[in-house]
């Protein structure tokens, strides 16, 4: 099991390593923003652009790059929204927001999903179930800005309830910050909820109908015990992975949630950096938001392995 | 006894007889025509209910597309610079006063100067905005020493007739014009030239006609009416005027103000609109922040978003089945190898995709293009998976390797033998596919990373942007692609289920 995440690590880093070249490189394709002639960091950066080789090849360029990342964990100066700052430190002040929101949004989420899922399939068939999948159905569908509009519009404007934005400063744990999260907490959990839903459901509903159930019922189970004990548990093998994908994934943020709501966060940031043109930025967001995919997906397969003997055992051949 | 029939050889015809003929034959073919693959599976969808619904909103939907920007009075690029964010009028409906489509917009706490605006432009111009009053407040405040009640009223207004004036400068070929239209049609459109020393210099505003005070409030004669301020000065006139004058013009009214080689002039928006457009305003749907007609507006953008996403479902769909096609039938290093070169192209970021696209390519071969591309470029991989594990499923099989004894080619045995048998699966799957474009379409374009509206003329994400940024003064702006997007997404999502559902019987309800 350890060598084969070790494997998989190892595999993740060569993928992620060749998709950084790949966008690097295009991006240093692109013509350089031009440099206000006037500001007392425009000689700093054309220093450092020529000590990072921006007129050697692009090989050079990126290994020049990876030797600052990994060696001084320097990922360059931000050549037009932050002009002259560093572009690591900005990143880890959008950063909070981003995760804060994310990490509300999965703790109130995931429980209310799961939750929904387990009624769903216990009552499978019935007009709960269907109210329940429907429902699941039509927020999986439709996309988040929609109800975003709908939460910000209702909650914010017609019942005046939440601030319409989020709070700029830093408290991030202050009572008037929390209130101003919430609506974007909630237009953020709609989707997760609607997920874990169906997932649990789908699952659910095929275990309930296995022949091991049958037998925990045969032997003097009561349902409940047999669907709590037998049941739930088989189901949280395809479940938990999932819980785990989506804490990888609450680094990520959302950048239409985190615009509309204006949340400092690291989509935002993306954002202006993708309009600014200020492809340091850029550089590191696209790192980030590679890394992220690719670790969940990683720790989605290893934790598999973890939670079922079976699928580890089978790992080994 | 013998002797009767010996012949037994020579037998007429007309001799035999069925010895079942009354009787009903059991083992004839069955006479009930053959169902064929597609036919089964069109009956299993007709009988999900659900999924017919969603195929018919579907149908709607995409009609709507086609016919709404085609018969529309309007087109995207008809954007008025004054009815923005308008709510949806009709005036024929408007009329009827059943509380739709009247342009209603509340305006709250009006007081006694405002209800005498409202006043005067409902008298000028003959269209009164005030459609009703919501509610009444009373208060009482002390002024000069004495409780005074004081009345301030919420109202719902008709945004459209509130507008009244506007003030326009008009070259004299111009004036001319209208003041021939006038003549044609009978509609007032030039009101009589208001003396600004008359209302204390409110300049500002066209809709006061009227002698007021500096704050624009009304002064009223002893019979609380108007006083007129309207200009008799002909010195002032630019250009003569000899078309339609208002009631209660004595002829002496002057209709224009010279303005170096040109007039300025007081206009009945309304009516002017009719002059330009050839028509009242009736937008269904309101109008957005561009001006723009939201009906004919959804329309164009949600054909585009159709169109765009059929082409690339319809590209992803034959990549991804002849790269999964190629990964499933050869197998081992050739499969493992494709395999990583799709793990490296899925694990890039869509945004970072369309972003690199757009900023390299957009220039050269245009924006839509390069969008497109960005699609494609991992697009197909969800696809090639499916092709590669329907393949690994047929490859095996006996059919496969009867074909093969009888000298099928590598390429026969892939796409004659095998893929017909992976196709209800794969054409079922881009069913899925179409809405997940969409949605991502609709969000890249949402947050301006794509801006397509010089190729397609606006979005769906496009005018949800908009409608976004004024979603509290106007929803409906904001309401209208919501909807029409969220019911495209829902009908497209339930349609592909149950499409699925009924091509595979065995998959039935396995994530829905």
């Amino acid at each position: 099991m350890v060598k084969y995440a070790l494997q998989r690590t190892f595999y993740m880093i060569i993928v992620f390593l060749i998709i950084t070249l790949m966008c690097f490189v295009l991006i240093r394709m692109l013509p350089q923003p031009i440099l206000p002639p006037e500001d007392p960091h425009t000689k700093v950066i054309e220093l450092r652009r020529e000590a990072l080789g921006y007129n050697e090849p692009y090989l050079v360029q990126f290994a020049l790059f990876v030797k600052n990342v990994v060696t001084k964990f320097d990922w360059g100066l931000s050549e037009k929204l932050y002009f002259g700052q560093d572009v690591w430190s900005i990143f880890i002040q959008k950063l909070p927001a981003s995760m804060i929101i994310n990490l509300y949004s999965i703790i109130l989420s995931i429980p209310i999903g799961i939750a929904f899922g387990i009624f769903a399939a216990l009552k499978k068939n019935t007009w709960v179930d269907y109210t329940i999948s429907t429902l699941t159905m039509v927020v999986i569908s439709v996309p988040s800005f929609v109800y975003a509009f709908l939460i910000q519009y209702i909650f914010c404007y017609k019942l005046g309830w939440f601030p319409f934005l989020m709070k700029s400063g830093t408290d991030w744990f202050s009572w008037p910050m929390f209130v101003s999260m919430i609506p974007a907490v909630m237009s953020l959990s709609f989707g997760v909820i609607a997920g874990f839903t169906r997932t649990t459901r789908a699952e659910l509903t095929e275990v309930l109908t296995s022949e091991f159930m049958l037998l925990a019922r045969t032997k003097g189970l009561t349902k409940t015990q047999a669907t709590v004990r037998h049941a739930l548990r088989n189901c949280f093998v395809v479940i938990v992975p999932g819980i785990f994908g989506e804490f990888i994934g609450i680094l990520g943020g959302s950048l239409i949630i985190e615009r509309i709501f204006s949340v400092p966060g690291v989509g935002g940031l993306t954002l202006n950096a993708i309009n600014g043109l200020d492809y340091n930025i850029f550089i590191l967001s696209t790192c980030f938001y590679t890394a992220i995919g690719l670790a969940a997906s990683i720790v989605v397969d290893i934790s598999y392995g973890f939670i079922d003997p079976r699928i580890r055992m089978g790992s080994k051949k | 006894m013998s002797m009767t029939n010996q012949n037994y050889e020579h037998i007429p015809a007309e001799k035999f007889a069925f010895v079942q003929d009354d009787q009903y034959l059991h083992d004839t073919e069955l006479k009930t025509k053959a169902r064929g693959f597609f036919a089964d599976a069109l009956l299993r969808f007709s009988k999900n209910k659900s999924s017919v619904i969603a195929a018919w909103i579907l149908l709607f939907l995409v009609l709507y597309a086609i016919f709404v920007p085609v018969f529309s009075q309007y087109s995207v690029n008809d954007k008025d610079k004054l009815y923005i964010n308008y709510p949806a009028f009709n005036e024929k409906i408007a009329d009827l006063h059943i509380g739709i489509l009247d342009g209603a917009k509340t305006y709250d706490s009006q007081n006694d100067t405002a209800m005498n605006y409202w006043r005067g432009i409902a008298e000028e111009t003959g269209k009164n905005p005030v459609i009703r009053t919501v509610r009444s407040h009373e208060t009482e405040v002390k002024q000069r020493g004495k409780m005074v009640t004081r009345y301030t009223y919420d109202l719902e207004i008709n945004a459209y007739y509130a507008l009244g004036m506007i003030t326009r400068v008009l070259s004299y070929s111009e004036f001319d014009k209208l003041q021939e239209w006038q003549n044609e049609t009978g509609i007032q459109v030039i009101y009589p030239y208001v003396e600004p020393a008359d209302i204390s210099g409110i300049t500002d505003n066209a809709n006061i006609w009227y002698k007021c005070d500096s704050k624009g409030a009304a002064i009223l004669d002893d019979d609380g009416n108007f006083i007129p301020a309207y200009s008799t000065d002909p010195a002032r006139a630019g250009h003569p005027y000899n078309s339609i004058r208002i009631p209660g013009d004595d002829g002496s009214y002057v209709y224009s103000s010279a303005k170096s080689g040109a007039v300025s002039v007081r206009l009945n928006y309304y009516n002017y609109y009719i002059y330009i457009n050839g028509h009242a305003p009736s937008y269904l749907m309101g109008t957005n922040l561009m001006g723009m007609d939201l009906m004919c507006a959804i329309g164009v953008g949600a054909r585009f978003s159709i169109i765009f996403a059929i082409i690339v479902s319809a590209i992803n769909l034959t990549i991804g089945a002849v790269y999964g096609a190629i990964q499933g039938y050869y197998g081992g290093f050739i499969d493992m190898a494709l395999d990583r070169i799709s793990d490296i192209l899925s694990g890039v970021p869509f945004i970072v995709v369309t972003t690199l696209f757009q900023l390299h390519l957009a220039q050269k071969v245009g924006v839509v293009p390069s969008f497109l591309f960005a699609f494609v470029l991992t697009g197909w991989i969800g696809m090639s998976a499916l092709t590669r594990k329907q393949f690994y499923r047929f490859k095996g099989q006996e059919f496969v390797m009867a074909a093969r004894t009888l000298g099928a080619s590598d390429r026969r045995l892939m796409f004659k033998h095998i893929f017909p048998n992976a196709i209800g699966t794969i054409i079922t799957s881009c069913a899925l596919i179409i809405p997940g474009v969409i949605s991502s379409e609709t969000s890249m374009t949402y947050l301006g990373i794509v801006d397509l509206s010089s190729f397609a003329g606006t979005t769906i994400g496009t005018l949800l942007s908009q409608g976004n940024s004024s979603a509290t003064t106007a929803p409906h702006a904001m309401l209208w692609p919501s909807l029409f997007l969220g019911l495209l997404m829902i009908a497209f999502n339930l349609f592909g289920n149950g499409l699925r559902d009924a091509f595979n019987p065995s998959t039935r309800g396995v994530d829905d």
